[in-house]
């Protein structure tokens, strides 16, 4: 067995002028090759092994999406240190929640160093103090360009298969946030099964505008095709979420074949692309989209189809992907080979026996979309409550085990510990297996997904709690399918004393604003009730799920 | 035109049809308006004053309040 970094090198002695990404800003488009991108990178791990950083430690990225970020992740591999890529702090998101979630992210992995812009170093300086692990700031005006970039004596090229390649965070604050340690061996297993799963073959080009901070866009959109050899074609997200329409431009002029999108961007491109953008596009290169990564819908599908149908796309480029970082990415892949399966089922008897029973169209019919067959070397079951497996078409707890899995949670032992049972991963995923394809219904843990985004209600109800009025311990956060826009909203009932209705809708506007502040979303409803509106479990505890319920049938109903 | 702006923004994109928004606020660096709605501003200005506001303008360097998205789609009306 091999290491990426070896890898690297490979397609340095092999190709070195080859093209290995194309960066697109605008208009323009800049072009790295593999030689590029290596001595950029080793810059990088030069300036880190200067710095007294050593193979093995943790060092975290805070860059922009852009070559440098490319470098800086490529440059700590290099050096045998441990990438992880940090989300770079938005508009959206005030700087002391931000520094919060940071704080917390050194807490429990420890870094050695941290690589960023000299102009944000300040931002992350109050966030760290001298008792933490932080050794080096490292900042991308230090790293010397110029200077050797001699990749022989780099630490990187004697990392073993075992060793832990990368870090992957998970968002969340305090006691949530957990780095999935991922070994050379995991990434390089997922990425050959998952390449096996797609056909994958020299021609194809993938085109991301993902975060490389996320599973998604780090492994399908950047680590598989810099690895295969495959061209990659890369926008950011920041560009992406402004101008929809340069994915299809970009798919149209390097003829695209492969892409992943979460659900909510099917319904965000057919609905915000004008068609004065699409002139001459031309979408028939591409042959597999990979709706992954929160609830895939139908309608997200058939909507996306119909609006970019007249420019070529075909309808078997509509594939799906189950994935999560703990598998390295991809777990299963559908419709590569034939069309993705739709099953009809019965919603009732889903919901009610939890049994998955094929039905025809009509008022309680449910079209679920097949998330495909496991990926080589990856065995997915479903358990009951007791983690017992239960047969085709039963609703129960989706497991996994594989040649991917990773190391572990990072300094998380307890966390991995009871993250598996009798060596099968427990996903916290629901779903049933019907002709041996996955289908993914929903989930058990009390996650909302927002745009592909993972948002722990837990962190929602505590910044709602910081509002003057509401009642402490009294909030509670969950999710509702918003069916136009192909993903969840965020809703918050708070309890308060105030009866005074104009203070209500103060304390509605500050919870608003807290949590849009506060947190990586925007929050769609929020409404203020009496005391003992709120559900308790037996135990005493809040429940989301029987509040959520309560509120959909006093207020939504009437919206 | 800036009562317009006003009423989109507070009821299409922060869904709170209550929130009266101050011409000068600031939307865009206060984080008030997400990166996910700024396309629906624009298309909201192309379509009601039959203007274009290119992606590439779509951040608080260019406005940053309603005072400053009207003073630009004026500019564009005018020219």
């Amino acid at each position: 067995m091999t290491t990426l970094p070896a890898i690297l090198r490979e397609h340095l002695e092999t190709h070195p002028e080859l093209p290995v990404l194309r960066f697109l800003t605008g208009d323009d488009c800049d072009v790295v090759t593999y030689e590029g991108m290596l001595a950029g990178s080793a810059a990088y791990a030069h300036a880190l092994r200067r710095a007294g950083i050593g193979a093995g430690e943790p060092v975290v990225i805070i860059l922009q999406h852009g070559k440098e970020l490319v470098y800086a992740f490529f440059g700590a591999m290099l050096n045998g240190s441990i990438p992880s890529i940090m989300p770079y702090l938005t508009e959206k998101l005030s700087p002391e929640r931000y520094r919060a979630s940071l704080r917390s992210l050194i807490a429990i992995t420890e870094p050695a160093a941290i690589v960023t812009y000299p102009a944000f170093a300040e931002e992350i300086e109050g966030a760290t103090d001298e008792r933490d692990s932080v050794r080096a700031m490292l900042l991308s005006s230090d790293v010397d360009r110029a200077g050797e970039a001699a990749m022989d004596e780099l630490e990187g090229f004697t990392r073993n298969p075992d060793d832990i390649v990368l870090l992957q965070h998970s968002s969340g604050t305090t006691g949530l946030q957990k780095g999935v340690a991922l070994s050379h061996q995991a990434v390089l297993n997922q990425i050959h099964t998952y390449a096996e799963s797609l056909h994958l073959t020299d021609e194809d080009v993938v085109v991301s505008w993902l975060p490389l901070y996320h599973d998604m866009g780090l492994i399908a959109g950047f680590l598989m095709p810099i690895l295969a050899g495959n061209e990659l074609v890369l926008m950011s997200p920041f560009e992406w979420v402004r101008a929809p329409y340069r994915l299809m431009q970009a798919v149209s002029s390097y003829k695209g074949t492969l892409s992943w999108l979460p659900n909510f961007a099917y319904n965000f491109c057919a609905q915000k692309i004008r068609d004065r953008h699409l002139e001459d596009v031309d979408l028939s290169s591409w042959r597999a989209i990979s709706n992954c990564s929160e609830p895939m819908r139908w309608e997200s599908h058939q909507a996306f189809y119909d609006r970019f149908q007249k420019y070529g796309l075909r309808y078997e480029a509509l594939t799906t992907c189950y994935a999560m970082a703990e598998n390295v990415f991809a777990v299963t892949q559908g419709g590569i080979a034939s069309p993705v399966t739709v099953d009809v089922i019965d919603r009732r008897k889903l919901q009610e026996e939890r049994i998955a029973e094929p039905t025809v169209d009509g008022d309680h019919a449910l079209r679920m979309l097949s998330a495909g067959t496991a990926i080589p070397e990856t065995e997915v079951c479903v358990l009951d409550a007791d983690h017992h497996p239960l047969p085709e078409r039963h609703l129960g707890e989706i497991a996994l085990r594989s040649n991917c899995m990773l190391t572990g949670y990072y300094h998380r032992d307890d966390l991995t510990e009871k993250a598996f049972h009798e060596g099968w991963y427990l996903t916290g995923d629901l779903g049933y297996l019907a002709d041996g394809e996955l289908y993914v219904t929903g989930r058990q843990k009390e996650l909302i997904i927002v745009g592909g985004k993972n948002i722990y209600p837990q962190d929602l109800e505590e910044l709602a709690r910081e509002v003057p009025g509401v009642h402490p311990g009294r909030v509670v956060a969950f999710g509702i399918f918003n069916e136009s826009i192909g993903t969840e909203e965020v809703a918050i009932v708070a309890e308060t004393d105030v009866m005074d209705e104009e203070d209500r809708r103060l304390i509605r506007a500050s919870i608003r604003d807290k949590i849009n502040s506060g947190s990586d979303v925007i929050v769609r409803y929020v409404e203020v009730v009496d005391r003992q509106w709120l559900i308790k479990t037996s135990s005493g505890k809040i429940s989301r799920k029987a509040n959520r319920e309560k509120y959909l049938e006093i207020f939504h109903a009437q919206s | 035109m800036k009562e317009q702006l006003a009423a989109f923004i507070a009821s299409e994109i922060l869904k709170d049809p209550d929130r009266t928004i101050a011409f000068e606020e600031p939307l865009i660096s206060s984080g008030l308006i997400d990166s996910f709605s700024l396309v629906d501003l624009a298309l909201f200005v192309e379509d009601h004053f039959a203007v274009q506001v290119d992606d590439s303008e779509l951040t608080a360097d260019v406005f940053d309040s309603i005072d400053e998205l009207a003073a630009l789609i004026s500019t564009r009306q005018a020219g």
